[in-house]
């Protein structure tokens, strides 16, 4: 009875220490990082998607709110800044090809830009989505602290839109590969310009792992389609409604 | 290792100040990375140390969106009313922004792929 006592007591202690959600995020990720390559590295299995199914399912079980969860989890989040940052490495090293097809970089994202945008607002139109829907979709494609702002401005609902951001990046990572298979697209540098504007941060993960020049142009598209649709988004959103 | 990462905070802090001073609409790690692009230019190499530093987020970089990620706990109840806009729309519009973005680089920048 003392022993269960006791272990109440360090439940309830270790359970309100940044210590637990942090190791259970890296324990989650080791977990999700593991069946990814027992599965042959099946982009179905997703390791970030993975860790976050595994990550909600213990906060639901134990009733643990994302607040909590978040007091642990930040130390990882942080990290994301200064891996923004460190992606100038690549960036550098990938610097000649990236200035020889310096046009071919600025059209294909602007086209690109403007795709992501009218598609996802097209499709969520059609089916209905209300104006909130549509507000908090409508940037979903760029990094998140971007994205929130302008949904923001919109008049979305920001949390919701990151939610949307890091889905969108999943999504991209996941089956991008296969998209540009189907589409005969192999040059790497494409590739890369492609998932990176899609889908960010989690699609430039992703691109780094294959390839380094598919991972510095993955880089480049992220922080390039940032630019262009906080500029772009809230013109053409003054345009359609 | 130590210096280099010094050095990337450094810029992350430089780029959220001028993001913010300034009211820009890009964020604060992306102007940082400007920044360290810049000083790379100047330099003419990648220090040992930066590359190792740079290498060591990156391989890290996935896991980095889980505490985001998990935010979706948050939100089962408007992701379920609005289930096919938001799942529709997120299908097709990653789909199809994947293609025409592959397909676009690569018709404009052909004959130049393999140099």
């Amino acid at each position: 009875m003392d022993d269960l006592g006791n272990l109440q007591e360090t439940w309830v202690y270790l359970s309100a220490s940044p210590l637990f959600h942090l190791t259970l995020t890296l324990l989650a990720f080791q977990a999700a990082s593991w069946l990814f390559e027992k599965g042959g590295r099946n982009p179905l299995l997703n390791p970030v998607l993975g860790a976050v199914v595994l990550v909600v399912a213990v906060l639901l079980v134990t009733g643990t709110d994302y607040a909590t969860y978040f007091e642990g989890a930040q130390f990882v989040h942080f990290l994301l800044g200064p891996a923004t940052v460190s992606l100038a490495v690549p960036l550098y090293r990938q610097w000649r090809l990236v200035r020889r097809s310096a046009l071919a970089i600025t059209v294909s994202l602007l086209c690109g830009s403007l795709t992501a945008i009218l598609t996802a607002l097209g499709v969520a139109w059609l089916t209905g989505g209300s104006a909130e829907v549509l507000a908090s979709l409508a940037p979903k494609s760029v990094t998140a602290p971007v994205a929130m702002a302008i949904a923001e401005e919109l008049g979305g609902v920001p949390s919701l839109t990151a939610v949307l951001v890091i889905v969108t990046g999943i999504l991209g990572a996941m089956i991008g590969p296969m998209v540009l298979n189907i589409a005969g697209v192999r040059d790497w540098s494409a590739r890369g310009l492609a998932i990176g504007t899609a889908s960010h941060g989690i699609g430039t993960a992703r691109a780094l792992q294959v390839n380094e020049t598919a991972g510095a142009f993955a880089g480049l598209a992220m922080g390039l389609n940032a630019l262009a649709t906080a500029l772009l988004l809230p013109i053409l959103w003054g345009l359609l409604f | 290792m130590l210096g280099s990462l010094t050095l990337i905070f450094l810029c992350q802090l430089v780029g959220e100040l001028v993001a913010g001073a300034l009211a820009l609409p890009v964020p604060g790690p992306v102007l940082g990375m400007v920044l360290l692009f810049v000083i790379l230019m100047l330099r003419r190499a990648v220090p040992e140390g930066l590359g190792q530093a740079a290498g060591g987020l990156q391989k890290a970089m996935s896991l980095l969106f889980v505490p985001a990620g998990t935010g979706v706990m948050l939100h089962f109840r408007l992701l379920g009313e609005a289930a096919l806009p938001l799942g529709l729309g997120l299908l097709v519009s990653t789909v199809v922004t994947i293609a025409v973005t592959g397909l676009l680089m690569a018709w404009l920048s052909r004959g130049k792929a393999d140099g």
